[in-house]
């Protein structure tokens, strides 16, 4: 005699993208905090010691916001016209920020005024930033100079005039107090050395450079503009390493986060996107405008990620850590001890001892016991019950199909029952997977029960509403066909002639295009 | 072309064995069934065939225990004779000649010298109308007589077997047909006949399916069309009879059967589900569900300890104490093979599909089915007019590593359910088991389907009706979520939007051809690419295969009306012949090429190689009607015929399928005369079921009785030998880190085996003198005792051995005591 045999629930492929552990880190960060700036946010910049306070420059003014706090901590408003790149030094104590009519000012965190003032720039002066040695200030400006400037003397130490264009990005070497980077509109990428008066290295972007941003080891080189983010290695005397068009408009700024190195880059097409180790895009963020400045920060308790936007506005992310989470869960209710299911049963016979082997019972869901022994409404009734999965309650309909009682089932329910049915037809009709079977279980309803309707109203609403949502569904399909259609076209076209296999393999290729889509 | 009457066609095994209803034996040890045209005697503890008993020329109908000598059964057959045998020992006791074609036979215990058998009416020859006859056998002591003394019971009776048995004690024996149920009275010799309507106001179909009669009383329960029971009594009258109706069976009552004291009413039907009824108590019934097949047959034994089953799929369960003890299974073939016939190199077993939803393995040897692979995993529900999930396709790969399999369940394109399944083998389970399954793989319905024979690559293709086939591979990448990789669709083809017929790969798996509808196309595995197309004279190609070994360059292709060959070198069509071909199979041992062509009603088998023009061999009429499928099996051990005409039968043997769904093959004659020698041999005289473990141990501890029980002082003397031994006891019960060095041991051990051998005729009083007299051949014979010490310990079993070792070690010994110096004696005398 054999045994019964349980319903067998299908599998289905998992639809949309793969879950990795990139996107799971990524995915929980909370919603947004909005902070409302005067202009556009051109600059955030978090201060390199804790409690990481973060300076966001934004339209005339330069603000201080702590990581919890969306009033800003201090502001500095003696900017005649916009402020540009303000920036911290290393120790946070200092802050220097570039503005619209070329003066550089520099102030202290706690103070007000400025403490110095470099005038020397004929045009706006968009990035300014201490070298890694806290006396010296590199600058870059419209007027296509950089300047070194020395902060106890604020005089003017040298300028270079090597580029051709705006100087728009700067960066520099946390390791060597004498290198730094700037990248101009003129497409390109220099490395100068203050020792040697001039640029050691000129890297051909392509594009009008909008920042570079340098690895903390100081051997790769990141440098954004159009639409392309390109990674450099400067050990290699500035080959370049990948070009990544993920964007597809310009990439305005890029930031590493520090634990993992992981590279966030942001753009005017308004978003984020993160890449990992491999230059791959693991997982990427919407903002609801166009993205010009951006910085993450990592502490030991939570993660930021700071955007800001053309229409003015501040976005913060928090991230939680996971053993936070976990206490917030608080304690479970603690059930019987593994003791108490293992009593006796890890008990070896001895050598003499005569074991009488009991009969393994098959456990049976309830659905297949009620299946068992024929009663097909039942199974049914007990399949559809909210606890139960969709795929079983299909895998239920398709077995009652195979025996040839779906009709049997379906037949002789009572309106609330009904009920429960139509709201899953409703709820998964149109699931690819499932619609074939729903779609014969809605006729066999409609069939039975067509001439008695009338009598609930409810019954008769939700028809009304399955009879929508197919409309909604026929006319999506035949876009989807359009669509397919004008798609085959364009591929048949760029198709070449002599290929055989050409017009048969792509419909395949388009589909997944389109799942992908 | 000259026949070759050397060869002949065999039918080889897979006969069913559900033909007609078994019997049981008085001590329940034996089962006895009709199996094809011989009598099998299967153990019902080890569910091995014990004995076949060969004699009848046709299909056995019906097996019957002789009254009169419970060892003995009576069989008969549609070649027109009975046969009594002894079924202990496998012997034909004697031969009745009836001159009919019987269908049934019955006996009973009052009537003892008698039999009863159905015959069909002598007025018709046409065989509608049948009669049940009593016979009495004539009591000569020729082994062949002829029975003539026939006088008619009932006329007008159902064939069918189940629809007539013997009432209580023998004294009436009941009948039903259709609608009527006719009761003979022995005594008064009076027939009483009952008769049913059609069907009555609830729409029951009334017709009789089955009787049986209650062995203490007078009780006839008869199983009906819609399922009902019948319980009729007091049927010793025209007027006053009553009947009770039970019912439970949703579909016609098959099979019915009291216990022997009556207690119960066992019953049976297409549900597959045993069902027993307590006669005294009627509402109460016990059931045995799930049993697999419909039940055709029920038997019980004379003790009523044991059940037995027969099913429609060749299946006989046996059921002790309600419970299934043994299944006793043998080829299942249904309405088709559906899947194509496969071997599987491991068990060298057949593989087809076998009961609704798996696939069987059936070792063709054995004449037994090993096992069965269930391939759906889903409930199956015995109802008549199911549609369900049928195995339709399958597929093995060269070392059997891979098994594909297609389930489909309905034939209309809007109601089509398919998957493709691809299961792996499991050494360690040693069976297959399920890696990936493929819900429609294709619009369509799959026609073709193979794997690819390149070593380094696990690929398979499969053709469907929706105009493309796809190429599926196994996934390389293990990703760290899943455990196993998991096969894909890789590719997929298609030629001018026709629908594509069939596919096969070269023996090298370098070339993928794929007919469309009446167009060869040839396509490289490596790249995809279509090679070029090969055309032919009109007519869509259903066959194809490439040819082997030193054939490969030929590609063979059938239509309906020819055989084509092409040559892949020229691309050109080499030759054809008109002729319909409905089976072409390659042997995968050699060149030969196997064509089974139907013509006028009959089938004729054409034997060639590509390269050649003229056929190894030809036979017309191999069969009747159209061969559904054929194989060539690998041999064991190849014959070694030099005979042109046989020779292509050396290295494999040709199995075929034929309309009727018979399994045949070739034999040449003088394998008939081997297997007639081995089942000489094989001839057990014991009534132990002769098992491989019978074989192995019975057998050989048997024979060491006997030898025991014929020697017995020098088996006891042998066997003491070691065991006794003290040296030998210590080294073996000392731990191993406090036995001294093995070197020290070594000459202990030695000593006492020479100890040992020579006994108690060595002089004891002086032992140094003879352990340095030893020691000094010690190195000399160590070598030979060595060789000795292993043989002495063996010849415990076998004493056949014992004699030479023992006159060798004597004649040693006698060689040593020549060689001793015996000078001391002269001392001693002196002294």
């Amino acid at each position: 005699m054999a045994s019964f045999k349980p319903t067998k629930v299908q599998t289905y492929p998992k639809l949309g993208e793969k879950v990795t552990e990139d996107a799971l880190y990524w995915k929980n960060y909370k919603a947004p905090v909005q902070i409302k700036e005067f202009g556009a946010v051109t600059r955030i910049e978090f201060s390199p010691l804790p409690p990481h306070n973060y300076v966001v420059t934004a339209s005339t003014r330069i603000q201080v916001y702590g990581p919890h706090s969306q009033e800003p901590l201090r502001s500095f408003t003696r900017f005649r016209d916009t402020a540009y790149g303000g920036s911290f030094r290393s120790d946070g104590k200092l802050l220097v920020a570039g503005s619209e009519e070329g003066i550089i000012r520099l102030f202290d965190i706690s103070g007000r005024v400025a403490l110095r003032q470099f005038a020397g720039h004929s045009k706006a002066v968009h990035v300014a930033s201490f070298l890694s040695d806290g006396f010296r200030v590199v600058s870059g400006s419209d007027d296509l100079s950089c300047r070194m400037w020395d902060v106890a003397s604020s005089t003017e130490l040298s300028s270079y005039t090597e580029h051709t264009d705006y100087i728009r990005a700067a960066a520099i070497s946390r390791l060597n107090p004498d290198l730094f980077i700037t990248g101009s509109y003129d497409h390109t990428v220099k490395v100068f050395d203050a020792r040697l008066g001039g640029s050691v290295m000129t890297l051909q972007h392509g594009h009008p450079v909008e920042s570079v941003l340098l690895y903390p080891s100081e051997a790769l080189l990141v440098s954004t503009g159009g639409r392309y983010v390109k990674v450099w290695d400067l050990l290699k005397g500035g080959q370049q390493l990948v070009s990544l068009k993920n964007h597809h408009k310009t990439v305005t700024c890029a930031c590493l986060s520090t634990t993992d190195n992981r590279l966030l880059t942001g753009s005017l097409d308004r978003h984020v996107k993160v890449y990992n180790s491999s230059y791959k895009v693991v997982h990427s963020f919407d903002y609801a405008a166009s993205i010009l400045s951006l910085a993450v920060a990592v502490m030991h308790f939570e993660d930021l990620v700071a955007v800001g936007m053309t229409n003015g506005v501040l976005s913060v992310r928090h991230r939680k850590h996971s053993e936070d989470k976990q206490e917030t869960v608080g304690r479970k209710r603690r059930g019987p001890a593994y003791r108490m299911f293992v009593k006796g049963k890890n008990y070896v016979p001895k050598q003499d001892d005569f074991v009488v082997s009991k009969t393994i019972k098959q456990h049976l869901q309830k659905y297949d016991k009620q299946l068992k022994s024929f009663q097909v409404s039942k199974a049914l009734d007990t399949a559809l019950q909210v606890n139960v999965k969709p795929d079983v309650t299909i895998a239920v309909m398709m077995e009652l199909n195979r025996r040839g009682t779906l009709r049997n089932a379906l037949a002789g329910r009572d309106e609330k029952s009904l009920t429960t049915l139509l709201q899953f037809l409703l709820k998964h009709i149109t699931d690819s997977r499932f619609s074939r079977l729903l779609m014969m279980v809605a006729d066999i309803i409609i069939e039975l029960y067509y001439q008695v309707i009338p009598q609930a109203p409810i019954v008769e609403r939700l028809l009304q509403r399955l009879m929508e949502v197919l409309g909604r569904e026929a006319e999506l399909q035949q876009e989807l066909l359009q669509v397919l259609g004008v798609l085959d076209t364009l591929f048949a076209s760029l198709t070449p002639r002599k290929e055989v296999m050409g017009p048969t393999a792509t419909p395949i290729m388009q589909e997944s295009q389109l799942q992908a889509a | 072309m000259v026949e070759q009457t050397d060869i002949r066609v065999v039918r080889c095994g897979g006969s069913k064995i559900c033909f007609s209803t078994p019997i049981l034996t008085n001590d329940s040890r034996f089962l006895i069934c009709a199996s094809g045209d011989s009598v099998k005697v299967f153990s019902t503890r080890t569910e091995e065939c014990v004995h076949v008993l060969h004699g009848h020329a046709n299909q056995v109908t019906g097996v019957a225990l002789n009254p009169a000598n419970h060892l003995q059964v009576y069989s008969c057959s549609l070649d027109g004779t009975v046969r009594l045998w002894d079924f202990i020992d496998g012997i034909l006791i004697k031969t009745f000649t009836v001159g009919y074609k019987i269908s049934s036979i019955y006996v009973s215990n009052k009537h003892i010298g008698v039999i009863f058998i159905i015959l069909p009416m002598q007025s018709n020859e046409n065989g509608e109308h049948f009669q049940l006859v009593a016979v009495r056998l004539p009591s000569a002591l020729e082994q062949e007589l002829e029975a003539r003394e026939l006088s008619a019971v009932l006329s007008d009776v159902s064939p069918v077997p189940a629809c007539t048995a013997f009432g209580q004690g023998g004294d009436y024996i009941a009948s039903a047909k259709g609608l009527q149920l006719c009761v003979y009275f022995f005594r008064k010799q009076k027939t009483y006949r009952f008769k049913l309507k059609a069907t009555d106001k609830k729409g029951a179909r009334n017709a009789f399916t089955c009787v049986a009669c209650h062995p203490k009383d007078d009780c006839i329960a008869t199983g009906h069309q819609d399922g009902k029971i019948r319980l009729w009594r007091n049927f010793n009258q025209k007027k006053e009879y009553t009947y009770s109706t039970q019912h439970w069976h949703h579909n016609a009552v098959s099979a019915l059967c009291f216990s022997p004291e009556g207690m119960h009413l066992l019953s049976g039907g297409v549900e597959s589900v045993l069902v027993q009824w307590h006669c005294k108590e009627v509402n109460k019934k016990n059931f045995l569900p799930r049993l697999g097949g419909a039940i055709a047959h029920i038997c019980v034994s004379p003790d009523g300890q044991m059940y037995s089953t027969s099913h429609t799929n060749n299946k006989i369960t046996i059921i002790s104490s309600f419970r299934v003890s043994a299944v006793i299974q043998g080829l299942v073939k249904g309405g088709s093979v559906q899947t194509d016939l496969m071997i599987d190199p491991r068990t060298k077993a057949l593989v087809l599909n076998g009961k609704p939803g798996h696939l069987q393995f059936y070792s063709l040897e054995r004449d037994k089915q090993l096992y069965s692979l269930d391939i759906v995993q889903q409930e199956y529900i015995y109802q008549a007019g199911l549609d369900q999930f049928e195995v339709v396709k399958a597929a093995l790969d060269g070392t059997a590593s891979w098994l594909a399999t297609v389930e489909q369940r309905g034939s209309k394109i809007s109601s089509l359910e398919f998957s493709l399944k691809l299961w792996s083998f499991n050494e360690k389970a040693q069976s297959f088991e399920l890696n990936t399954t493929i819900t429609a793989p294709h619009q369509n319905m799959i026609t073709a389907m193979c794997f690819s024979p390149a070593m380094d690559t696990t690929m398979l293709v499969t053709v469907a009706k929706d105009d493309q086939f796809k190429v599926w591979l196994l996934g390389s990448d293990l990703d760290e979520q899943k455990k196993q990789a998991s096969w894909s669709c890789e590719h997929l083809g298609s030629y001018h939007g026709l629908q594509p017929t069939n596919c096969c790969f070269s023996g090298d798996g370098s070339l993928l051809a794929v007919s469309f509808a009446e167009v060869v196309t040839l396509w490289s595995p490596d790249t995809w690419e279509l090679l070029t197309t090969l055309c032919q004279p009109p007519g869509t190609i259903e066959d194809l295969c490439f040819g082997r070994l030193s054939c490969s360059k030929y590609l063979l292709g059938t239509t309906t009306k020819n055989l084509l060959c092409w040559n892949l070198l020229t691309c050109a069509l080499e030759w054809s012949t008109s002729m319909d071909v409905c089976v072409l199979r390659t042997d995968p041992l050699s060149e030969n090429v196997a064509a089974f062509c139907h013509n006028s009603g009959k089938t004729d088998l054409f034997v060639f190689r590509p390269s050649e023009p003229r056929p190894l061999f030809t036979q017309k009429a191999v069969c009747v009607g159209r061969v559904q499928r054929c194989i060539f099996v690998p041999r064991e051990d190849p014959l070694d015929s030099c005979d042109e005409w046989s020779q292509w039968l050396n290295r494999s043997r040709l199995h075929f399928l034929t309309e009727q769904m018979e399994l045949l093959t070739f034999s040449t004659r003088a394998e008939d005369e081997r297997i007639l020698n081995s089942r000489k041999e094989l001839l057990v005289d014991d009534s132990v079921a002769m098992t491989p473990f019978y074989l192995l141990l019975g057998k050989h501890r048997q024979q060491q009785q006997e030898k025991q029980t014929s020697v017995p002082s020098q088996a006891a003397d042998r066997a003491q030998l070691p065991q006794g031994c003290v040296a030998i006891r210590e080294l073996l019960h000392t731990p191993a880190h406090v036995l001294p060095p093995a070197s020290f041991l070594c000459s202990v051990f030695l000593n006492s085996l020479l100890i040992s051998n020579t006994g108690g005729r060595d002089e004891k009083e002086l032992p140094e003198q003879e352990v340095d007299s030893e020691k000094e051949e010690v190195d000399s014979e160590e070598e030979m005792e060595m060789n000795n010490g292993p043989q002495g310990v063996r010849t415990q079993g076998s004493v056949g051995e014992a004699p030479p070792s023992l006159s060798r070690a004597e004649e040693k010994e006698l060689r040593r005591l020549r060689k001793t110096d015996f000078s001391w004696v002269t001392s001693l005398t002196s002294s």
